[in-house]
């Protein structure tokens, strides 16, 4: 399962990245495996989407999202 | 004054870095570049408890040592370059206390550099009202440096911080991190060898990093890409392990000093007011209602301020003529320097008015609302979410906000975010609307609220914003690049606006534009005046002959004779001659020659076109009128048709010409430094100057 498939309000937990160098941005931002992520919200236009990662709110968008594979 | 000691501030984006920065330094502080770059640098000074003054330096916000844009290469050079100007004997660390753990990985890795170091651990309160219990001392003594639990928007604990600033040891004394050498065994010690670099973890950045830094002479950064080939570093893999080495680390520490207690989950005042500001409806109408009311207050709020200037000028110019004796000089000083002076201060009320908006807007947290709501738009044109900021900093002015484009990670999406921010109606634009809008537009009410001038205004903003997309939307199509873009972006928790912030935001632009343009304007005014006075001088007497004639002399009045004569010498003075030649060319546009000594001066800096109106039609008139230049361009009548010159049609056709042209040197300048070419730089002033002809004479003949 992606990240990007969730809906508001779902949960999951990161299990692993599927690019490497976008895996070293996001673990920076605190996305890291085993981190759990909230999605908050999508965008008006449906992208970006808003989540909330040890203990704060990041954008990013679908695609970018798809890099997550959670658990 | 260079202080007793060095302090860096460092610390991740929206951790309340400048409010500390403001909060230690007050008012003594200026806004310089790095040397070599065009980040901006803030240095300040500090008294400290002890009597000596630290010298404090802003650096750039910043996740982590890796930079993500060419901004965040500054902080690396600064602190890993011992020779570099801005070297810091002390680091200060600001650390959000509410998202301890991704605030740590940038200590860590600072830590690492060995630099003295001290925590001030901001928001404290903000951190224990969300249920974060955080034992400082332990914390303190894990990490072996001293951490300072603050809160710097209310000015908690600073006089500690500055003791422990005093206090601060000379020498690093912080304890180990992670195991450095061991994520590329062998590769560390021989760049350390071999580059003499002292720090294991130095080294490893130096590998990760050469090909960027500027203080690192070529034959080093040819030698790390030998030694990476030799022990085949992976970059990307190393840092990815670093990473998770550092969370490791921090993980074992918080587990110990941050205890959490757990509630229900609350939903929190951001989230709430995000349902409302990001809403599929709601969301949009508020953003261009906030838009609405910003232009509607630049007209507004503006005038009495604005009306106060003028007639202070006008007071200050009639005393000039009838206490000075009449004379070259004075004639300068009144028709040159005044005139072009009254033309910058003027401004003053509406450029404070406009960065009073942005920076409320960007201080609360709102613009990345706005950022995130309009990213899949920008992307649909060839922009990126992050190209909102340029274009709504453009609003004040291109330069700033074409090196903010530095944001933008991918390479075309920042190239085109560059090439079209200068068609964003900037605030130098701003006096040209105004001016020509009170001109043509009646200053009416429609349904007793909705003021005409304001929609007028509004309407040239849209255009310039309407056409910025368009453009982006063709080079879109036109540039190629095989660089993906990506848009990971921290949504910072709603504040209040910190008001004594924002004023000191307005203090500096309004003062920027002032000195910066001011001076420009000014010169050019007396420059303007000089070519709008004299002329080719076997031309000048004959003129003066001919009005000396009998046949003259009784046929006129003395006045109407005087008016005749002084605008036959405008139009035989050099700058006459010089809008003259043009005059063919800008024709079609409804321009008259006047106009186009106004194009031609104007080319260097867009503030300069009311000024140099002011001067041309300061000579043209008599003394006894000394009006403001709104009056004596409303009184300009076309010599031949006896029509005004500032038609509807011309002055629109006026205002689409300088919403589209680049006639700004500043802009063509920041373009070449940020592009580091100039093929950008040309293809720009071209593409604009080409537009902005046949948009004026589409509009010129519509509206004629």
């Amino acid at each position: 399962m992606k990240l990007s498939q969730l809906l508001p309000g779902q949960t999951g937990i990161i299990k692993e990245f599927t690019d490497l160098e976008m895996s070293v941005k996001l673990m920076e931002m605190g996305c890291l495996p085993g981190e759990s992520i909230v999605v908050e919200r999508f965008a008006p236009l449906g992208d970006p989407m808003a989540i909330r990662v040890s203990g704060y709110q990041l954008s990013l968008r679908k695609n970018e999202a798809s890099t997550i594979i959670l658990q | 004054m260079n202080g007793d000691l060095k302090v860096a501030l460092i610390g991740n984006p929206n951790t309340g870095k400048s409010t500390l920065f403001n909060v230690l330094t007050g008012l003594n502080q200026k806004v310089g570049n790095f040397p070599g770059v065009t980040v901006d640098k803030k240095t300040g000074f500090c008294k400290l408890a002890d009597g000596r003054t630290a010298q404090v330096i802003d650096l750039p916000g910043t996740y982590s040592l890796y930079p993500k844009s060419k901004d965040e290469t500054i902080v690396f050079e600064v602190l890993a370059d011992k020779n570099n100007p801005s070297h810091p004997d002390l680091l200060l660390v600001v650390a959000d206390a509410s998202n301890l753990k991704r605030n740590l990985l940038l200590y860590t890795q600072v830590a690492d550099l060995k630099i003295p170091v001290i925590i001030a651990l901001n928001m404290i309160d903000l951190a224990s009202k969300a249920g974060t219990d955080i034992n400082v001392d332990e914390l303190s003594s894990r990490l072996g440096v001293q951490v300072i639990p603050i809160c710097a928007r209310k000015g908690d604990n600073i006089e500690k911080l500055k003791e422990a600033i005093a206090y601060a040891p000379s020498t690093a004394l912080q304890a180990d991190t992670i195991e450095v050498e061991a994520l590329a065994p062998g590769l560390i010690r021989k760049i350390q060898d071999e580059i003499l670099v002292d720090k294991p973890y130095t080294a490893l950045q130096l590998a990760h990093q050469h090909e960027n830094l500027r203080y690192l002479p070529p034959a080093q950064s040819e030698r790390i890409e030998e030694i990476e080939q030799e022990f085949s570093f992976h970059s990307s893999k190393v840092q990815a392990a670093e990473t998770i080495a550092r969370y490791n680390f921090i993980n074992d520490i918080l587990f110990d000093t941050v205890k959490f207690k757990q509630e229900a989950e609350k939903e929190n005042l951001s989230n709430k007011i995000d349902k409302i500001l990001t809403h599929k409806i709601w969301g949009f109408t508020i953003f261009f209602a906030i838009l609405f009311l910003l232009f509607q207050a630049i007209f507004a709020w503006s005038e009495y301020p604005m009306t106060l200037i003028e007639s202070l000028f006008t007071w200050l110019t009639n005393t000039a003529h009838e206490v000075l004796p009449s004379g070259v000089f004075t004639d300068l000083l009144v028709d040159g320097v005044l005139a072009g002076l009254s033309g910058v201060l003027v401004f003053i009320p509406q450029i404070a008015i406009l960065f009073a908006f942005i920076s409320i807007l960007e201080d609360t947290g709102y613009m990345a609302r706005v950022t995130f709501m309009m990213d899949k738009i920008m992307r649909k044109v060839g922009l990126n979410g992050k190209s909102v900021v340029p274009l709504i900093g453009g609003l004040a002015c291109a330069v700033p906000s074409i090196m903010s484009a530095r944001t933008i990670e991918n390479w075309k999406d920042r190239i085109i975010t560059i090439m079209v921010t200068p068609l964003v109606s900037c605030s130098a634009r701003l006096p040209i609307y105004t001016l020509l809008i009170s001109l043509v537009v009646p200053d009416q009410k429609i349904w007793g609220f909705i003021n005409m001038q304001g929609v007028a205004l509004m309407g040239m903003y849209v255009l310039s914003m309407v056409m910025a997309f368009v453009v982006a939307w063709v080079m879109k199509l036109i540039i190629h690049s095989k660089d993906k873009g990506y848009f990971i972006m921290e949504l910072p928790v709603y504040r209040m606006p910190r008001w004594d912030n924002i004023g000191l935001t307005m203090y500096e632009k309004v003062k920027a534009f002032v000195f910066e343009a001011g001076k420009i304007i000014v010169a050019i005014s007396i420059v303007l005046w000089v070519l709008a006075s004299y002329g080719p001088p076997e031309k000048q007497r004959e003129l003066e002959k001919k009005y000396q004639s009998a046949e003259y002399v009784a046929n006129y009045s003395p006045e109407e004779l005087e008016r005749l004569k002084s605008s036959e010498k405008l139009e035989n003075s050099y700058a006459g001659i010089f809008g003259k030649a043009i005059e063919p060319s800008i024709k079609p546009l409804g321009f008259d020659w006047k106009i186009g000594i106004s194009l031609i001066t104007s080319f260097a800096a867009r503030e300069v076109f009311v000024g140099t109106m002011a001067t041309i039609y300061s000579v043209d008139n008599d003394e006894a009128h000394m009006d403001s230049v709104r009056e004596k361009m409303a009184q300009a009548k076309n010599p031949e048709t006896g029509e005004p010159v500032f038609t509807f049609a011309v002055a629109f056709s006026l205002m689409v010409f300088y919403a589209f042209a680049m006639q700004c040197m500043s802009t063509l300048a920041i373009v070449y430094r940020e592009t580091k070419s100039w093929k950008w730089p040309l293809i720009q002033l071209v593409y604009m100057t080409a537009l902005a002809y046949f948009a004026s004479l589409l509009v010129y003949n519509l509206l004629k």
